[in-house]
């Protein structure tokens, strides 16, 4: 069993530059969408426009600019997959396709998925899709190969500015947590981590640095496990239907995961004269 | 002394521990457990490794290409190189794009004069074609001695542009060469 | 610099980890700025008004480096009495006069009045005369040392450099900066006070450029304002100083100091010239050599490039082949050679991965391809250059058909960086070997085997010549073949040339040996050495020992130089002129800067990198009077190149276009000159007279919006590299224009929408990016409009779009030609 690992995305070094999504496309042999003749978005300087079956990395630009210039940011922030401590994905998979790796991250194994898109509707980032090629749902595996072979994800070895930070869970806290406070000693009140902690569906093995509120950016402040976020929706689509029948497995595997959690806790009292 | 302990903690523990709290669950059909599910075949594993140079911008980051079976199969940054420490900007990332495209040529491409279209040709007799229209061109324009008397030993009918993406020793070779037959319009993307 | 250069900026991200600060002045609020401590807009093109700003604030509230500007620059040296400031003059400086013919300029300069104020009377002609009669090439250099210059150290004469630079720049108030750039006064002096924080003995600030300074008709200029700004604050030859240029392509060092430039032989000697006083090689030396400081060794450099030339036919008493070696006679440069394209003077073309059909005035440049008889174009994918004669915008509209263009077109395959061993020189220096992976496909071959194969080939074509005129060619030595039995097995390409023989030449050897040269310091004057590049002499001492290739990074907690990663011409150094980081005494400034420092006990300079000059020469050695070379200069002389080892606040010789930087308004400007109202443009700008370059008038009312041009991140230059490529294809994938919501709003223009943006040159249609990253400024109370454009886009590839650079205008900076894509005048309309 590896130490748990993770990204650490400080916001507030992102210059906006794409390597992660490029770096990230070409170890991963994924290919551009459309062969990369596609439209302008108008979205900014972003015209992968969100994270998908093909784009496993995906970097947000936002412009926020006062209408007189006193005040102005472009903020840009690289969206990954969570992998979740508490997985929507992994809870909701039938096949058993997607599982959580000695390094406590998340992974599809794709000749295991049968594209059903469960895991597409349970994701409360919205972060996994239906590789058009291969007809599985695919998404960020954190270069779960280059792990194995003890080398850093393409993404976080390509950033220049040290915005995609990867490493053991414990220590990317703890630089977060450093850089946070430089930031807040320089003025920058508004920065703040966003699932450092088990507040946010158990912790985030890819967590951030923000620079302002979560919803800024895209993200949720609060988001669900789909226990309780999916019923309202479900109904609405043939993979929704798909995943409203694995309700109450999904149900089932809540209790799991609140007995596991349970048991963790048990466990950690009991474990530590070890 | 008990101190609570977070899931991650826990994960970090260990192996033993971890299998004696999350066996109990493998009955009910679907195991949670964090696990290894295979060994995952590195694409690189057996890739011979070259370092190598960003060709894009004048920073200079290294890079390393894989190569198996005489094909490139990945080109990612170089960690050791003290310029880039393995980073890359989108542009060198996408490298090997650069090497492996469809859209890549492989042939010599050949335009008559008021020709609509392109024919395949030989590369030796393209070499062979060029090479008599540069003796044809500066042979009908050199001037040894302009008006005034003053020595040139030049032609200014023939135009040479490029060299700021090709290595040093071609710039070295090409300028020579051009000098060499006189050819002084010689210009490069460092003007433009 | 986090734009196009994003892993450059990974130290500057660094940087401002450990509480540096930066900022970022840009037309435009860029990636850059987003990162940036401070943002400052300003009006393009308006450059000069913003340094000379911080110049004037430097010295009026007394934050130069007053040590270091005594000791280090000219600050001290005394003018000649004749030299009139653009002060006296309204706006040019003495010696102003009609240019001659065929120079594409109205007005050049004569820089006799620009010229130190000698100790002795001083008559160059006669001393040229002297030198001519000379035996050899060290005694003429000898001839030609002129008497010392008056100083006045006290910086009080009034005609002190010092004095002159402060009384040039008295214009350029904060209220001046923000009518003519548009910067709100409180804005600039902001920045003028972080910069007077931040240098110093113990502090540096270092200015990073790119295309924003150089692309304007006084692009030559805008450096050396930052140039005489940073040696003021004393930041030149100091760790975390100088000036950095963020150069664009892998080895665009290289090919500038290797030259496929017109202008230049090797190692930045001056190509010889039919218009300048350069009829024999010793008319060439007396000419160009300058005979104290480093530049004395000139006569060493250049026998030995020709002995690299011509090999044993070189001989003294043949002047080592000079009559052979071809002489330029006027600008040759890209724009003036499309000029000359087409009026149909040039029948024959090479484009090596260069893509000028979307280059400036672009339409003009596809016209001018059709005049060709013959073009080779090599590269990668099918450009736009080689698809001119039936894909350009010329023949989708009927104005050229391709049954009536002559040009016979060839388009060469290209071996890719992983396909070729060969070597790279970095924006720093750096030179880099990169090695062979892979064989290319088909029949892509590298740029260096075209080359050698052409060359073979006319070998054979010449071999049988006997006229005068092929005799150099004959004797152009050409040995990069494998010798018998070393050619490379484990590939299927034949042909290529040997890169070490190529580098053997470069490098330099004995002739009579053989044996590499260990460095420039070993160049003989009599033909005993041969070497085509003295700069990069040293990279290959000996056999088996090649430094580009040397892979030897610092450990993390060692001086960060790194020494052992690459070669950094000359003599590995990383900084220049780093004699400087030392103070007259030889100590550093200051503990946290120290970089080389003189060790007494060992009587030499030591450090953490090669020190930037003579080894063992002493801080308190004397200058030899008469004495050429760097015996004329003392121990407290960093700046060995320049003739009296100071840096030059004021520039006596070497720009065409004035001793002190100037405010000039671009060519195409909506505003007139608000600091000098005579002179609306650099006077001797270069423009290139052709019916479609036409260019917009002052405040044109039919253009009215200043365009500024760039590159982004996802892409690089014309394309050619980068919209082939699908992963970079979907980063961009459509020409935009960058518009201000405020003149959006004025023009009914949403985002998204498509705008036709049209110039005197040409008409465009590119989809509007409404963005309050644009912003209108206000110059001398009226509003002005910026938009901006990126230039990469062409008609062939995955990602297209229309060429930006159709809207460009040939003019042209004097010193170097480089055009002014930086700052032109549009109208921006929606399309309907």
């Amino acid at each position: 069993m590896a130490e748990p690992m993770g990204f650490f995305t400080d916001t507030s070094v992102c210059i906006g530059c794409k390597a992660c999504e490029v770096a990230c496309k070409a170890w991963n042999q994924l290919p551009a969408r459309n062969g990369g003749k596609v439209q302008l978005s108008g979205i900014s300087y972003d015209n992968t426009v969100s994270l998908s079956g093909i784009q496993w990395r995906h970097v947000k630009f936002i412009e926020d600019f006062a209408p007189d210039r006193s005040t102005g940011r472009w903020l840009m922030m690289s969206d990954v997959c969570k992998h979740c401590v508490q997985a929507a994905c992994l809870e909701v998979c039938p096949t058993g396709a997607i599982i959580r790796t000695e390094f406590d991250t998340v992974v599809i194994q794709q000749d295991v998925c049968n594209g059903c898109r469960a895991c597409i509707a349970a994701c409360p980032f919205g972060v996994i899709e239906i590789n058009p090629e291969t007809n599985t749902a695919m998404k960020c595996t954190l270069c779960y190969d280059r792990l194995q072979a003890g080398m850093v994800p393409a993404c976080a070895q390509a950033c220049p500015t040290h915005s995609i930070q990867f490493g053991p869970i414990s220590e990317l806290r703890q630089r977060a947590q450093e850089r946070l406070e430089q930031l807040h000693a320089a003025g920058v009140t508004q920065a703040r981590l966003y699932g450092h902690d088990e507040s946010i569906l158990g912790g985030l093995n890819a967590f951030y640095l923000l620079l302002d509120e979560p919803e800024k950016y895209g993200l949720p402040s609060n988001p669900q496990l789909p226990s309780r976020n999916l019923a309202p929706s479900a109904a609405l689509s043939a993979a929704g239907a798909v995943a409203l029948g694995l309700l109450g497995l999904v149900g089932l595997r809540k209790q799991r995961m609140d007995r596991l959690a349970a048991e963790e806790r048990g466990q950690g009292e009991g474990s530590h004269a070890g | 002394m008990a101190v609570a302990v977070s899931r991650r903690q826990f994960l970090k523990v260990g192996g033993a521990a971890a299998g004696t709290a999350a066996g109990a669950l493998l009955g009910l059909g679907v195991d949670l457990r964090p696990k290894q599910v295979r060994a995952q075949q590195l694409r690189i594993k057996d890739a011979q490794v070259y370092p190598s140079v960003c060709p894009y911008c004048a920073v200079g980051c290294g890079t390393l290409v894989h190569v198996v079976n005489g094909q490139i199969v990945n080109i990612e940054g170089n960690p050791k190189s003290p310029i880039n420490k393995g980073n890359l900007c989108p542009k060198g990332a996408a490298t090997y794009q650069l090497h492996v495209n469809p859209n890549r040529l492989t042939k010599v491409l050949y335009r008559k004069p008021y020709g609509t279209q392109w024919e395949v040709v030989d590369l030796d007799w393209a070499m062979d074609r060029v090479a008599e229209l540069v003796k044809k061109t500066r042979d009908e324009t050199f001037v040894e001695t302009l008006p005034n008397g003053k020595r040139v030993m030049h032609t200014t009918a023939i135009y040479s542009l490029g060299g700021a993406t090709i290595d040093n020793e071609w710039n070295h070779i090409h300028q020579k060469l051009m000098r060499g037959l006189g050819i002084v319009r010689i210009e490069n993307q460092a003007r433009i | 610099m986090a734009e196009n250069h994003p892993v450059a900026f990974r130290w500057v991200a660094e940087a401002k980890r450990r509480g540096a600060k930066l900022i970022h002045v840009d037309p435009r609020f860029t990636r850059t700025s987003a990162m940036a401590d401070l943002y400052v807009p300003l009006r393009s093109g308006t450059d000069i008004a913003f340094l000379g700003g911080l110049i004037r604030y430097m010295i009026e509230n007394e934050k130069y480096f007053k040590d270091y500007v005594v000791n280090y620059t000219n600050a001290a040296t005394i003018i000649r009495d004749d030299f009139q400031d653009t002060e006296d003059l309204e706006g040019v400086f003495s010696g102003l006069k009609e240019a001659p013919q065929g120079t594409f300029q109205k007005y050049v300069y004569d820089n006799a009045t620009w010229q130190y104020k000698r100790t002795a009377a001083w008559d160059a002609a006669k001393a040229r005369e002297e030198a001519l009669k000379a035996a050899t090439f060290a005694e003429m250099i000898q001839k030609m040392v002129p008497p010392p210059a008056e100083k006045d150290p006290t910086l009080q004469h009034p005609r002190t450099v010092f004095q002159i630079v402060r009384r040039h720049f008295s214009r350029y108030t904060p209220e001046m900066v923000e009518q003519i750039c548009g910067t709100p006064k409180e804005l600039f002096l902001r920045v003028a006070e972080m910069l007077a924080e931040n240098s110093g003995p113990d502090k540096t600030t270092t200015f990073v450029y790119a295309m924003g300074w150089t692309q304007h008709t006084y692009g030559v200029q805008n450096i050396g304002c930052a140039a005489l700004l940073q040696l003021l604050l004393g930041n030149m030859g100091r760790p975390g100083g100088g000036i950095l240029a963020l150069r664009g392509h892998a080895t665009i060092q290289g090919s500038t100091d290797v030259p496929t430039l017109y202008h230049s032989i090797q190692g930045y000697m001056a190509h010889p010239d039919a218009r300048r006083a350069h009829d024999t090689l010793r008319d060439y030396i007396l000419t160009e050599t300058r005979p104290t400081g480093y530049w004395a060794n000139l006569p060493k450099f250049m026998v030995s490039y020709l002995k690299s030339m011509y090999g044993d036919a070189a001989k003294p008493e043949n002047d080592f082949g000079y009559d052979w070696h071809p002489k330029i006679n006027g600008d040759y440069s890209f724009m003036a050679s499309f000029h000359a394209m087409a009026r149909g003077e040039i029948k024959g073309a090479f484009f090596f991965g260069q893509n000028p059909a979307t280059s400036i005035n672009a339409s003009l440049i596809r016209r001018a391809l059709a005049n060709l008889d013959w073009m080779v174009v090599k590269d990668n994918f099918e450009i736009e250059t080689a698809a001119f004669w039936y894909k350009s915008p010329e023949v989708q509209s009927g104005e050229l058909k391709p049954e009536q263009i002559k040009t016979e077109v060839f388009l060469f395959p290209s071996a890719q960086v992983g396909e070729i061993e060969g070597t790279f020189t970095n924006t720093q220096r750096l030179i880099q070997f990169h090695e062979k992976a892979a064989d290319p496909p088909g029949d892509c071959r590298s740029d260096t085997w075209f080359t050698h194969q052409l060359a073979l080939r006319l070998k054979k074509l010449y071999a049988d010549s006997t006229l005068p005129r092929d005799e150099g060619f004959k004797n152009l030595t050409w040995d990069y073949d494998y010798e018998p039995g070393k050619y490379p097995t484990n590939t299927r390409i034949q042909g290529e040339p040997d890169v070490m023989k190529i580098w053997r030449e470069i490098n330099g050897f004995k002739t009579d040996t053989g044996e590499l040269l260990k460095g420039f310091g070993d160049l003989k004057d009599d033909g005993s050495t041969t070497c085509a590049s003295w700069i990069y002499c040293g990279a290959y001492p000996e056999e088996g020992k090649f430094l580009p290739a040397n892979r030897n990074p610092d450990p993390d907690d060692k001086p960060g130089t790194h020494l052992g990663w690459g070669y950094a011409w000359p003599a590995n150094r990383r900084i220049l002129y780093n004699r400087a980081s030392a103070d007259p005494n030889g100590n550093p400034w200051s503990e946290r800067k120290k970089l080389i420092w003189w060790d007494a006990g060992q009587k030499k300079w030591v450090g953490y990198d090669v020190p930037d000059f003579p080894a063992t020469k002493a801080p308190d050695t004397p200058a030899k009077p008469g004495a050429t070379g760097l015996d004329a200069h003392d121990g407290k002389s960093p700046f060995i190149m320049m003739a009296d080892g100071k840096g030059w606040l004021f520039v006596p010789v070497g720009l065409q276009d004035g001793p002190l930087p100037t405010h000039y308004e671009p060519m195409e400007s909506p505003v007139p000159n608000l600091l000098y109202p005579k002179w609306q443009n650099n006077p001797i700008a270069k423009y290139y007279e052709h019916e479609r370059n036409q260019l917009a008038t002052v405040g044109d009312p039919q253009f009215p919006v200043v365009l500024t041009t760039y590159r982004l991140t996802e892409h690089h230059l014309a394309g050619g590299m980068s919209r082939w490529l699908p992963w970079l294809a979907e980063l961009q994938p459509e020409l935009f224009v960058e518009i201000s919501p405020e003149l959006a709003a004025e023009k009914g223009i949403k985002n998204l929408d498509l705008v036709r943006i049209s110039s005197k040159r040409g008409t465009i249609v590119a989809k509007a990016l409404v963005t309050p990253r644009l912003r209108p400024l206000t110059i001398n109370g009226k509003t002005v409009h910026q938009i901006g454009m990126p230039w990469h886009w062409g008609f062939m590839g995955i990602a297209v779009g229309d060429v930006v650079n159709d809207l460009g205008a040939w003019v042209a900076d004097p010193n170097v030609q480089i055009h002014e894509m930086k700052a032109l005048l549009v109208n921006v309309e929606k399309a309907q």
